[in-house]
C-alpha cells in the first residue's frame, strides 16, 4: 500500500462515504422525523439546522465522568466506529460494485450490532440505576430482533447464493427486486419491524423510554458523549433504510433515472419509519419480546421455508 | 470563533429540567403549557429532558422549602456547565406568600445563582416564553442591567 492508497482510504473512511458525509446526512434526516412528527401534532417544528445545533452545543459542553466507570468513553467511540465501518462498506460498494470482498454482507451484519452492543456497554458502566435496567432491557431487545433480522437476511443469502453485497446487486440486476417474490416479500416486512427496533424508534425505544428510564444507558452521558451517541444514532438512520432498499428493492444503475429511484424508495422507507414512529405508543418489554420471539421471527421462518422452495 | 459557534448552539439548542421546589402545582401547570403543540417550543429549540445531565438550564418554581435545598444543590452540580437557573413565578422569584414561613428558605436566590426571574402567580405561558427567550437574547431587554457602587 502506497501512501495515495493510504490518503485514499483515509479519505473513504472519514470525509466521503464514511463519517462526515453520513453524519451530516443522517443528522439531516433527524431533523425530517422532528419537522414530520411536528406536521403530525399540528405544529411548526424545530428549524432546519436544528440537530446541528443541538450536537454543536454538545460538543461545548462539559462531561462528567462517573467514578470507576471503565467503559463509560470506550462506549461512544465504539458505537461511531460501528456505524462509520457500515457506513463505508455500504457506499463504497454502491459506488464502486467491483470493490466488494466475499463475506462484506456478514461483516456488515455485525457492523450494523455494534452501535446497540455499545450502548449495553455504557450503560452498565455508567453507575446508574438507570443505566443498568436499560442496559439490561437493551440486551433483551438484541437478542429478540437480531433473530428476525438475521432470518430476513438469510432469505437474501439463499435466494441469491452468494455472501458479497456485489452479487446481491448483480441477482437483482437480472432478476428484478427480491421484494417482488414472496419470500423476499415476507422478509421485506421482517426487516421493516426489524429496523425499526434496531434504530431504536417508537414503538420500540424500550431501552431508551423518556419518561419513565429517563434515558436508559445515555441517562448519565452528557456532553461529547452523549453527542456521539447521537451521532452514531443518527448515522445508522441513515445506513439502515440503505441496506434495506439495496437487500430487497433492486439493483442499482450508474444513471441518473436509477439513482433517483434508488432516493425515491429510500425517501419512502425512511418516512414509513418516521410516521410509524410519531403515530404508535411505547411497547412494553414483554409485548416487544412476544411480538419478536413470536409473530415476527415465525413469519420471518415461514419466509426462510418459502425460499428454500425457490418462491 | 469557536467560542462564537458554540454560543450560537447553544442559543439554538437549550434543553430544560424541571424541578419543582416546593411549589403549589400552579407554575408547572402552565410550565406544561408552554411545551403543549399550541406554544410549541420545540420551535426555538427548546426540549424537556428528564435527567440533569442532559440538561442546560434548570425551569425551578415554588418558594424553596427546607427540605428540598439539598437536593437542588444536588441537582445544580449534576447539570453541566454552561447552564442557566430560571426561576418561574412569584415563589422562587422571592418567596411569594410564604416569605417569611419557618418551613421555606424564600425564594431561589438564597439557594442558587439566578439568571432571570420570570414573576407571576403563576405566569402566564407567554411570560415564560418571553422570559427564556430574553435569557437568551433572543429579545431585547426592556430595562438595562444597572450596577450601583457606593460612592
Amino acid at each position: 500500500m502506497n501512501w495515495s492508497q493510504l490518503f485514499l482510504s483515509v479519505f473513504y473512511t472519514l470525509i466521503f462515504p464514511g463519517f462526515l458525509f453520513t453524519a451530516v446526512i443522517g443528522l439531516w434526516i433527524t431533523w425530517v422525523d422532528r419537522k414530520i412528527t411536528a406536521v403530525i401534532q399540528s405544529r411548526i417544528g424545530p428549524p432546519w439546522y436544528q440537530p446541528f445545533a443541538d450536537i454543536g452545543k454538545l460538543f461545548g459542553k462539559k462531561m462528567l465522568l462517573p467514578r470507576d466507570a471503565t467503559g463509560f468513553v470506550f462506549a461512544p467511540i465504539l458505537a461511531v466506529t460501528g456505524s462509520t465501518l457500515a457506513a463505508v462498506i455500504v457506499f463504497h460498494t454502491l459506488m464502486n460494485p467491483t470493490i466488494g470482498f466475499v463475506g462484506d454482507l456478514i461483516v456488515l451484519v455485525y457492523l450494523l450490532a455494534l452501535p446497540a452492543i455499545a450502548l449495553i456497554i455504557g450503560g452498565a458502566s455508567s453507575r446508574s440505576p438507570f443505566g443498568a435496567i436499560g442496559a439490561g432491557r437493551e440486551m433483551s431487545m438484541v437478542l429478540a430482533y437480531e433473530a428476525g433480522f438475521l432470518l430476513s437476511v438469510v432469505v437474501v443469502l439463499i435466494k441469491v447464493g452468494s455472501v458479497r453485497f456485489t452479487d446481491i446487486i448483480a441477482y437483482q440486476e437480472l432478476h428484478g427486486p427480491i421484494a417482488l417474490s414472496v419470500s423476499g416479500f415476507i422478509a421485506l416486512l421482517v426487516a421493516l419491524f426489524c429496523i425499526q427496533a434496531k434504530l431504536g424508534y417508537l414503538p420500540f425505544d424500550i431501552s431508551e423510554a423518556e419518561t419513565e428510564l429517563i434515558g436508559g444507558p445515555l441517562a448519565e452521558y452528557s456532553g461529547v458523549g452523549l453527542a456521539l451517541f447521537k451521532i452514531a444514532r443518527a448515522m445508522l438512520s441513515l445506513v439502515m433504510p440503505v441496506f434495506i432498499v439495496v437487500l430487497f428493492m433492486g439493483a442499482i444503475q450508474p444513471t441518473f433515472v436509477s439513482f433517483l429511484g434508488f432516493l425515491l424508495k429510500l425517501l419512502v422507507v425512511i418516512i414509513l419509519q418516521i410516521v410509524v414512529k410519531a403515530t404508535h405508543a411505547r411497547l412494553r418489554l414483554d409485548q416487544a419480546l412476544s411480538l419478536f420471539w413470536g409473530q415476527v421471527a415465525v413469519v420471518g421462518a415461514v419466509g426462510v421455508v418459502f425460499a428454500v422452495l425457490g418462491w | 470563533m469557536t467560542n462564537t459557534l458554540f454560543n450560537w448552539c447553544f442559543k439554538k439548542s437549550i434543553w430544560v429540567y424541571h424541578v419543582n421546589a416546593g411549589s403549589c402545582n400552579g407554575c408547572d401547570i402552565e410550565i406544561l403549557d408552554v411545551l403543549t403543540p399550541y406554544y410549541d417550543v420545540e420551535r426555538f429549540g427548546i426540549r424537556l429532558v428528564h435527567t440533569p445531565r442532559h440538561a442546560d438550564a434548570l425551569l425551578v418554581t415554588g418558594p424553596v422549602t427546607r427540605q428540598v435545598r439539598e437536593r437542588l444543590l444536588r441537582l445544580y452540580e449534576a447539570t453541566h456547565d454552561p447552564k442557566l437557573v430560571i426561576a418561574v413565578g412569584s415563589c422562587a422569584t422571592c418567596g411569594g406568600i410564604w416569605h417569611d414561613s419557618y418551613a421555606t428558605l424564600g425564594g431561589l436566590s438564597t439557594v442558587l445563582p439566578v439568571n432571570i426571574y420570570i414573576p407571576g402567580c403563576p405566569p402566564r405561558p407567554e411570560a415564560i416564553l418571553y422570559g427564556v427567550a430574553e435569557a437568551l437574547g433572543l429579545v431585547p431587554k426592556k430595562v438595562t442591567e444597572q450596577v450601583f457602587v457606593e460612592a
